[in-house]
């Protein structure tokens, strides 16, 4: 790192911040109205899916190109890590929340309502179940099936993320690239498989609190994976370019932080989600 | 993502010396000073906003009966008025402050991500917009109160959505702009400035970011869950799925308690800074200072269900949060202590700023005292939900954190401007605000103890003179804050030239820079010995 010796980068003035509010204020406006079946409400949050990839993309660029051209200088790098670091602790709260739902009525308001007779004095309580007032009935998602191998699959996939980074520590692009090739395709047969497993399903959203967590929690998480194979897909055409080197690869490590938090939910979703 | 120039970066790239000007100047902003300033701004505005909501409150509870507002319109006034002053008063006005100060007192050139930081002031517009907006919509505005509880919140119409989706706004701003807190602290801070040796005020804002990034995003988790309740045919908050409304509950106060210390600990900041200046005498007992904010932060995790004492809960639980509240009083008993030894035989002078100040000590502390009275179990089930409630959280949100803003204003805006504001003007606005403030929620107090609920616009013929002597205290509160407004306007637009100094028992590194503040500060970062 020859530039340890240059100040901070600070960035000019830039569009992107009031872009982002635009977007959102989109995305937020047009659902509101797509949920209250106001006429306007699609194509305003259309409007707003446009305007955030035009965001992500303009504004990544940006920073890539401020990278590339050397702009930062070994003290941005450490914000860039405090600040990924943080993001990611954020992500862990979210989950957080969600488990904690899931928690409380397996142990909590599930056995309340058993042990209330007065609305429901048939109700006994356990785990799967739909509640006491909806009846229907379900067939429960197993661990020994798709999702044990869905854990193999991301496990695998976090190894090859490794693998990949030796590489690029190694100045082995080939292997880099590989590496990276592998746990983004690892990650999609872990979508497809979801998706298999959803349309497979003996049960939906709509089934008490059994299918809201299950859908909840392996929804957020599906979104997550997703999320991080597109951010990989970048990587590994950023790497095409010829982007990073052995000392200078945040962008390809904060990738990976991020591919191991998700890797880490899955075994909890794995552990209490579908087999406890 | 692939072309990447040189050229392209000649208009963006290190040109941070560019001035633009006009709109775009705020618009493009990636200058922490004027980011700073937007967010003040804003916040004044949403608290003149938030408060002709509770004067439309006040004059509807002027007497018994029904006088200017329906049931739901009242009940929509609370509401609102809870989340705007929350939300886009008190936390955007500490970030405001924040912005301003934290890298002029640490000795950084700027806040450690400046176009982030941009973005989370402008993520909060669409969602004053979104809050607003919902009185128009049909059905008018939120009405189950500010914590939303299902299954009222449940049954809302688009009102809710529109809060709903506000939240999640604010909550990405609040967790970008802490995580652009935390990193400048950490990273960017002059040679010899150690952890500390670092201003109080970074200090306290330094753990409330770390309060903002762990509650934040399980309230957008409890607001996702609402959604998916409303629209979607999830049960976490339908018994009859097997979910519980009480659910929702310990999830909101999971956020919500540590959003209580979101809320006051930059002010305690505010005052640490303040007190020492005016008494002309260091900070007593500073390391004690940052273990107790630390230890406030910590137990603020703890004690959410204290909310909850009436919603059902078993004994031991209601036992452990009744106790764990308690421990609370520890560490900000040790603040309170630390800042009377401060002036214990100082050099006092009661300039507004400082005026301010021992006022907050002196009304946060009854509010911290009522709210060790709502703590004990027994009485709070007897005051759940009455004005006694009421009244405790206005004298630590009011008199804790909206004065401690007013008083940090006053000190720091010689250092903004370059020009002394008013001073008799100042403490004209500092007696009327304290006075009023008193007036309008001290005798909630009796009335809370007497029985008044809460969220009601009616009330017994018993409560009638106090709910008057409170109506007209907060019509006086509410037109003092245009004094507020004059006096700061009248500062920006000129007055004494204001030394770099300014405060003659100011320490710290922003007291080197001149006064107004230049645009651009320690870009060679300064030698802290």
């Amino acid at each position: 790192m020859s530039q340890d010796n240059k100040s901070y980068f600070l960035p000019g003035p830039s569009f992107w911040p009031l872009i982002s509010s635009i977007s959102l204020f989109l995305l937020a406006g047009g659902f509101t109205m797509m949920l209250n079946k106001v006429a306007m409400g699609k194509p305003i949050f259309i409007a707003g899916i446009i305007s955030l990839a035009y965001l992500l993309f303009g504004w990544f660029k940006e920073v890539i190109g401020e990278s590339v051209s050397k702009f930062y200088n070994k003290q941005v790098d450490k914000s860039f890590r405090w600040g990924m670091g943080f993001f990611i602790f954020s992500e862990v709260m979210f989950f957080f929340g969600f488990f904690g739902a899931l928690f409380y009525a397996r142990n909590v308001s599930v056995p309340w309502l058993a042990d209330a007779k007065l609305l429901w004095p048939d109700f006994v309580a356990g785990w799967p179940t739909s509640g006491p007032g909806l009846t229907e009935a379900f067939t429960a998602m197993g661990p020994w099936g798709l999702p044990a191998i869905n854990t193999l699959i991301l496990l695998t996939s976090g190894v090859t993320l490794t693998w990949a980074h030796w590489g690029l520590m190694k100045n082995k692009r080939t292997q880099l690239k590989v590496g990276l090739a592998l746990t983004i395709l690892l990650g999609a047969i872990f979508l497809y498989l979801q998706m298999h497993e959803y349309a497979e399903a003996g049960f939906t959203i709509k089934t008490g609190i059994y299918g809201a967590t299950f859908y909840m929690l392996t929804g957020f998480h599906g979104l997550h994976v997703t999320m991080g194979a597109i951010m990989l897909a970048i990587i590994l055409f950023r790497v095409m370019k010829g982007h990073f080197n052995s000392h200078d690869h945040f962008g390809f490590e904060a990738v990976a932080w991020y591919w191991h938090f998700v890797d880490v939910v899955w075994l909890f979703l794995f552990i209490f989600v579908y087999w406890l | 993502m692939s072309t990447t120039t040189a050229a392209h970066h000649d208009d963006h790239g290190h040109d941070s010396h560019a001035h633009p000007t006009g709109l775009m100047r705020w618009v493009k902003s990636t200058n922490h000073k004027d980011i700073g300033t937007m967010y003040l701004w804003f916040s004044f505005a949403m608290f003149m906003f938030a408060g002709a909501l509770a004067m439309g409150i006040r004059a509807e509870l002027f007497q018994p009966g029904l006088q200017f507002v329906q049931p739901e319109v009242f009940n929509q006034l609370t509401t609102l008025h809870g989340l705007i002053m929350i939300f886009g008063a008190i936390m955007p006005a500490f970030v405001g402050l924040a912005n301003w100060q934290v890298p002029l007192m640490i000795g950084a050139p700027d806040m450690a991500f400046p176009r982030l930081n941009n973005m989370s002031f402008w993520l909060l517009i669409p969602a004053a917009i979104l809050l607003m907006a919902s009185f128009f919509v049909p059905g008018g505005a939120a009405s189950g109160g500010w914590t939303m509880y299902p299954p009222l919140s449940v049954q809302g119409g688009m009102s809710v959505d529109m809060t709903i989706f506000a939240i999640h706004i604010l909550g990405v701003s609040s967790i970008v702009g802490s995580i652009n807190i935390i990193t400048t602290i950490f990273n960017m801070r002059a040679p010899g400035m150690t952890l500390m040796k670092m201003p109080m005020f970074v200090w306290t804002w330094l753990i409330t970011a770390y309060l903002l990034i762990a509650a934040m995003p399980v309230l957008a988790g409890a607001v996702t869950m609402l959604i998916t309740d409303r629209h979607f045919g999830t049960t976490f908050f339908n018994a009859a799925g097997g979910g519980d409304p009480v659910l929702f509950q310990h999830v909101f106060w999971f956020f919500g308690h540590p959003e209580v210390y979101i809320m006051i600990l930059p002010a305690f900041g505010i005052l640490s800074t303040i007190i020492p200046t005016f008494a002309r005498k260091p900070l007593f007992g500073y390391a004690s200072m940052v273990y107790a904010t630390a230890a406030i932060a910590v137990l603020s995790f703890v004690v959410w269900a204290h909310h909850m004492f009436t919603t059902g809960m078993p004994v031991a639980g209601q036992l452990f949060f009744m106790y764990s509240t308690m421990l609370i009083s520890v560490p900000t008993g040790v603040k309170v202590f630390n800042w009377l030894a401060t002036m214990w035989k100082g050099s006092m002078t009661f300039e507004t700023p400082m005026l301010f100040s021992v006022a907050v000590v002196f009304l946060f502390t009854i509010g911290g005292l009522t709210g060790l009275v709502c703590a004990i179990l027994p009485v709070d089930i007897q005051l759940q939900d009455t004005y006694y409630v009421v009244a405790h959280f206005h004298y630590v949100l009011f008199s804790g954190a909206a004065m401690s803003i007013m008083g940090g204003v006053y000190y720091w805006l010689p250092k903004w401007t370059g020009h002394m504001y008013d001073e008799k003007l100042g403490k004209w606005h500092f007696w009327t605000t304290t006075i009023a403030f008193n007036v309008t929620f001290f005798p909630m107090h009796f009335t809370g103890l007497a029985g008044m609920p809460r969220r009601i616009p009616d009330y017994s013929q018993q409560f009638a003179e106090f709910n008057m002597i409170s109506s007209v205290g907060a019509f006086a509160l509410g037109i003092s804050q245009l004094l507020f407004l004059y006096v700061v306007i009248k500062c920006i637009r000129g007055g004494t030239k204001a030394t770099n100094q300014v405060w003659e028992g100011a320490h710290g590194l922003e007291w080197t820079v001149a006064s107004p503040a230049p645009f651009h500060t320690f870009e060679t970062p300064p030698q802290v010995k």
